[in-house]
């Protein structure tokens, strides 16, 4: 459920911006409860507790008192727009070192694009 | 409802035997805490102390201020479930007379959850306690630790015996349970990975004295693994804790202690994989140096 790259609370905070980001969870809607995220990972409350803490401070969740906690209005679009700045660093370059280095010529990665630009028009 | 349990540099011997060493702690905080140590470390001492089932030959012991040895106020505070639920073992009573005599012992017990459990871990209030199987004899005994809600609730290895799937039960009726009903709760396990995630805070003990007490979280970022070319490796580890380290052909492993808060990131430019190292390794790095069973 969990790898051991990075410790348990920012694997369950990673996880629910991936939904907030895909829309697998809307503004406004109450996510799972600590208590509940505990159960079903089989995990200590502290370390979900500690996720959502996490969240609430980067402005991904917000908390209201005795109900639960909520996906900010704003979450998914400035999600979306840190991936989009991240994506050349994070995404495209490695895939181009990785060309580069089992020999890849640009051309064809030119092509390639320009092909799947043309089936999928934007 | 969350007692304070203080240990003040706590001896024991038992005749020639240091089985505790000076020995001070202080669980407050809500939680599963784990007690780690190797067979013959002082983990079943340190319990049956706190439990007030033996004087320390040295220090103080309290509950919430109050000294837990032939104190009622204190005891009827604690319980505690032993190997096997060994203290059970030569019941010739039902598991019934069992709960019965729980419900008059126990000021917290919930009977109606005592029932629920009966039915989850399918026991019989019928059967002789003494006829039951080993791992049947275990889940009676986590029933009692469960379902007498004390303040402070000790399990000494108490479901050895049980099946994966029991024990796995087991781990999720705990977790249900102190979250329903916060408190503080000791486990000590030879089943490290299994339970570790479910841990507040970790006590490691060794020879008797208290090796390392921190929270579980905080433990398991402090040690790491990196693997890669064995030149990168070690440019990147050289001067850092190394609790271990392998090579397969060029490639190279090594388990690191306690390192540099920004190692991580240079091993990740460097192109090295990292990884945290499980709660179950560290422990078994940090203790592997006697030769003991």
């Amino acid at each position: 459920m969990f790898d051991d790259r990075s410790p348990i609370y920012r694997q369950i905070a990673d996880r629910i911006k991936a939904d907030v980001a895909n829309g697998t969870l809307s503004p406004d809607e109450q996510v799972m409860s600590t208590n509940q995220y505990a159960s079903f990972y089989a995990i200590n409350p502290a370390t979900a507790a500690k996720a959502f803490a996490q969240l609430v401070d980067e402005g991904v969740l917000y908390k209201r008192r005795g109900v639960g906690m909520f996906v900010s209005p704003g979450a998914r679009e400035a999600l979306v727009s840190d991936k989009r700045t991240k994506y050349f660093d994070a995404v495209l370059g490695p895939a181009l070192d990785e060309a580069e280095a089992i020999g890849i010529d640009p051309k064809d990665i030119f092509e390639f694009l320009a092909a799947r630009t043309k089936r999928d028009p934007k | 409802m969350t007692p304070t349990l203080s240990l003040d540099t706590v001896t024991h011997r038992y005749g020639d035997t240091l089985a505790l060493d000076d020995v001070s702690l202080t669980l407050s905080n809500p939680g599963i805490h784990g007690l780690l140590g190797r067979n013959g470390s002082g983990k079943t001492t340190l319990m049956s102390l706190v439990a007030g089932l033996r004087k320390a030959s040295r220090g103080a012991i309290t509950l919430d201020g109050q000294p837990v040895y032939e104190n009622f106020a204190a005891t009827s505070q604690i319980c505690i479930i032993r190997e096997s639920g060994d203290t059970t073992s030569e019941w010739t009573e039902t598991i019934n007379d069992g709960l019965t005599l729980a419900r008059d012992m126990r000021p917290y017990w919930d009977d109606a959850y005592a029932n629920r459990l009966l039915d989850r871990f399918q026991l019989s209030k019928k059967h002789k306690v003494n006829a039951l199987s080993r791992g049947q004899r275990a889940k009676f005994a986590c029933l009692l630790g469960l379902a007498a809600r004390a303040p402070l609730t000790m399990f000494d290895e108490s479901y050895l015996g049980m099946d994966a799937p029991t024990r796995y039960d087991f781990y999720d009726a705990l977790l249900e349970d102190f979250m329903a009903h916060p408190r503080l709760i000791l486990v000590s396990s030879h089943h490290i990975e299994e339970i570790a995630k479910l841990f507040e805070e970790v006590i490691i003990i060794e020879d008797g004295r208290v090796m390392l007490h921190e929270s579980a979280d905080a433990l398991r970022g402090r040690g790491l693994t990196l693997t890669g070319p064995a030149a990168a490796v070690d440019a990147i580890a050289a001067g850092a804790n190394v609790l271990s380290e392998k090579t397969l052909g060029s490639t190279k492993m090594v388990a690191l202690y306690d390192v540099a808060p920004d190692l991580e990131e240079r091993a990740r430019a460097a192109g090295l994989e990292t990884a945290l190292l499980p709660i179950q390794d560290i422990f078994v790095h940090l203790t592997a140096k006697r030769g003991k069973d």
